[in-house]
């Protein structure tokens, strides 16, 4: 199947300045590689702070102003560049964000979904959209602060699909839910995937994103280190990367083992991998090597000089 | 109903304690000024030709020898029998001056009032959302040139630049000097006036811009706005509908709160212009010793502050969704 997204050594870069005067190119995301095609649901999981969210605003085109990004993005096959991305953006593309405050808290529900237009039945889009998710027309009348959490959530849904997209990004769209309330928001992404849109769904919960992804991607201080199939994480040989392997064994059904040490900030690691640190199977050449290469593996992708091997 | 009430009696009560500490602290002050009433007002000459009983009789007049103490009683007395006292000065009752003066200086407070706030805002919600590119520096650099400007100063250049030099407006006072009452116009008045008036708002501009940019530069890192661009609205749509919108609520209060400002310098700017308003009138009360009409005039200004505050937090109740409908809603 043609991808819908296709995202080539993605780099973004903070310009920070160090002691006040020098400039300093800080990397946050190192080259990323990621495909979403039509009708699949490919999450990226990652922990806090790996750079998750800056890579739905690079696809968006609204990185801050003081980031800049390396690397190619394609969508439908052609490059994405800011221009096309400030076309398509709200159109095509359409990004599910983390939660209430990412709604103006002075403006009723209605007109914020109807991004101030008029006419072209847009009226008519809006309610359907609520209306999918269970909300009556009342909501358009009301003010952020007065939705609940789960509301304020498929508000945020139906805003991203007034305009039938076709690819939508999830910015961790369901911290604060209950399982209830958190698996029937993902019921609701698995149903546009199912539909025919491509879904990025960006979570820093394995589990939950197991339950409808199709493809999982791993990240690792800014990096991909791994991707696979959803299938692949049936069973722990299934997998290419120590990390992999590591959030894999702290699943509670799976031993509740946590792993030792903490993610590195991006950018203070400047020479070989950077999860040498945390590794249990390291070997000298780990903290030695220059570059360590994403490459094919048992139809997956890994960042590992030494991947686990099938047994 | 019973919420409005209960607002109302605590506002009432915040007021008047207000306003006995500000004629407590002025009183205070007065009496710790090192000007003699007697030698100011009469001087040392005339002084020293007048018998002992012309002096005792000046000396209570001015109020030398009556206790501190005795005189604030005296005058909070008065006021709470509704009376501010007369000016030693004019002679007259101090409200009767406060309210002539009040009708000279209104003018001038309220166009500078209205002109700084709606520039000050317009260029503080430019600045922001233009953020580090060149209108955000030219803005920011009038707004730093100008706060760090002294009024005065400022009120000598214009004069200098379009009264001196240019002749195009009058040097000061409020109308032509010995002309007829009767027979001075409408445009007379209003010429005398633009010189003050510009530079009260020249100077109110810059507080209202900076404060205003601080709060759109939120505004535009805020993530409503980041999720506004990722739904494609553009950016005009996203400064005029989400920028104006949040930036209103703490436009309300400092645009109330700069009624303080305004008077304040009212002060400077009317001394150098010869501006006969109330702002000249509060200095020529203190230099003069004039404590009836300088307490009155403290009083009353103070009142229009709180009075102007006041109608900020009436205002936010009415802009604010969260309040108005918790209101509808009780």
């Amino acid at each position: 199947m043609k991808p819908i997204l296709e995202i080539e050594h993605l780099s973004i870069y903070f310009t920070q300045y160090d002691r006040g005067i020098r400039k300093r190119q800080l990397p946050v995301i190192r080259d990323l590689s990621l495909k979403i095609c039509p009708g699949q649901v490919t999450a990226v999981v990652g922990a806090s702070g790996s750079g998750k969210s800056l890579l739905a605003h690079a696809i968006l085109g609204i990185l801050p102003y003081n980031s800049h990004m390396d690397g190619v993005i394609r969508y439908d096959g052609e490059e994405l560049t800011g221009k096309r991305a400030e076309q398509l953006r709200g159109r095509e593309i359409s990004l599910i964000p983390q939660g209430v405050n990412y709604l103006d808290p002075l403006m009723k529900v209605g007109a914020q979904i109807r991004k101030g237009r008029k006419g072209g039945g847009i009226r008519e889009k809006c309610r359907q959209a609520l209306k999918r998710y269970g909300l009556g027309e009342e909501t358009e009348e009301m003010f952020p602060f007065e939705l609940s959490g789960g509301m304020a959530r498929r508000v945020l849904i139906a805003s991203a699909v007034t305009e039938s997209p076709r690819l939508i990004i999830a910015d961790e769209p369901t911290p604060g839910l209950d399982v209830k309330a958190a698996s029937r928001i993902l019921g609701h992404f698995r149903e546009l995937a199912d539909a025919g849109a491509g879904m990025l769904f960006i979570t820093h919960d394995l589990e939950l994103a197991l339950t409808i992804a199709d493809r999982v991607a791993v990240f690792y201080a800014g990096e991909t280190i791994e991707e696979a199939a959803a299938a692949d994480f049936q069973e722990a040989r299934g997998l290419r990367h120590p990390f992999t392997k590591a959030l894999w064994n702290a699943m509670p059904e799976h031993g509740f083992i946590p792993l030792k040490g903490a993610q590195p900030y991006p950018g203070t690691v400047r020479k070989g991998c950077p999860f040498a640190e945390q590794c249990d199977r390291r070997r000298p050449d780990c903290k030695e090597a220059e570059e360590v290469p994403l490459r094919e593996l048992r139809g997956g992708r890994v960042r590992c000089l030494h991947p686990e091997a099938a047994e | 109903m019973k919420h409005r009430l209960q607002f109302a009696a605590k506002k009432l009560l915040r007021m008047a304690l207000l306003l006995l500490g500000v004629s407590l602290v002025s009183f205070l002050l007065m009496c710790a000024s090192p000007l003699d009433p007697l030698q100011t007002n009469v001087g040392q000459v005339a002084l020293g030709s007048m018998s002992q009983e012309q002096v005792a009789q000046l000396e209570a007049y001015w109020g030398v020898d009556t206790p501190p103490v005795q005189r604030y009683v005296g005058w909070l007395l008065g006021v709470l029998h509704g009376d501010l006292g007369s000016s030693l000065l004019y002679r007259q009752p101090v409200l009767a001056i406060i309210g002539q003066r009040l009708a000279g200086s209104v003018l001038l407070l309220l166009t500078a009032w209205i002109i700084s706030g709606i520039l000050g805002m317009t260029l503080g919600v430019i600045a922001g959302a233009c953020r580090g590119q060149w209108p955000d520096k030219l803005i920011r650099g009038y707004c730093l040139l100008i706060s760090s400007t002294p009024a005065f100063w400022l009120a000598i250049l214009l004069l200098l630049i379009f009264a001196v030099w240019l002749g195009w407006l009058p040097v000061g006072l409020s109308v032509p000097i010995g002309m007829d009452a009767a027979s001075v116009t409408l445009t007379d008045r209003l010429s005398h006036a633009v010189l003050p008036a510009l530079t009260l708002s020249i100077t109110g501009v810059a507080n209202i811009a900076l404060h205003t940019r601080e709060k759109m530069v939120d505004v535009m890192e805020s993530d409503y706005v980041l999720f506004a661009k990722a739904r494609g609205e553009s950016m005009r749509s996203i400064v005029l509908r989400h920028g104006l919108r949040n930036v209103l609520l703490p436009g309300i209060t400092l645009q109330f709160a700069s009624i303080s400002e305004i008077i304040g310098g009212s002060v400077l700017v009317e001394q150098v212009f010869s501006y006969p308003g109330l702002g000249q009138a509060a200095v020529t009360a203190g230099l003069g010793s004039d404590l009836p009409l300088l307490l009155g005039i403290t009083v009353i200004t103070s009142a229009i502050v709180f009075g102007g505050n006041l109608i900020a937090d009436l205002l936010y109740g009415v802009v604010d969704p969260k309040i108005r409908r918790r209101a509808a809603k009780g």
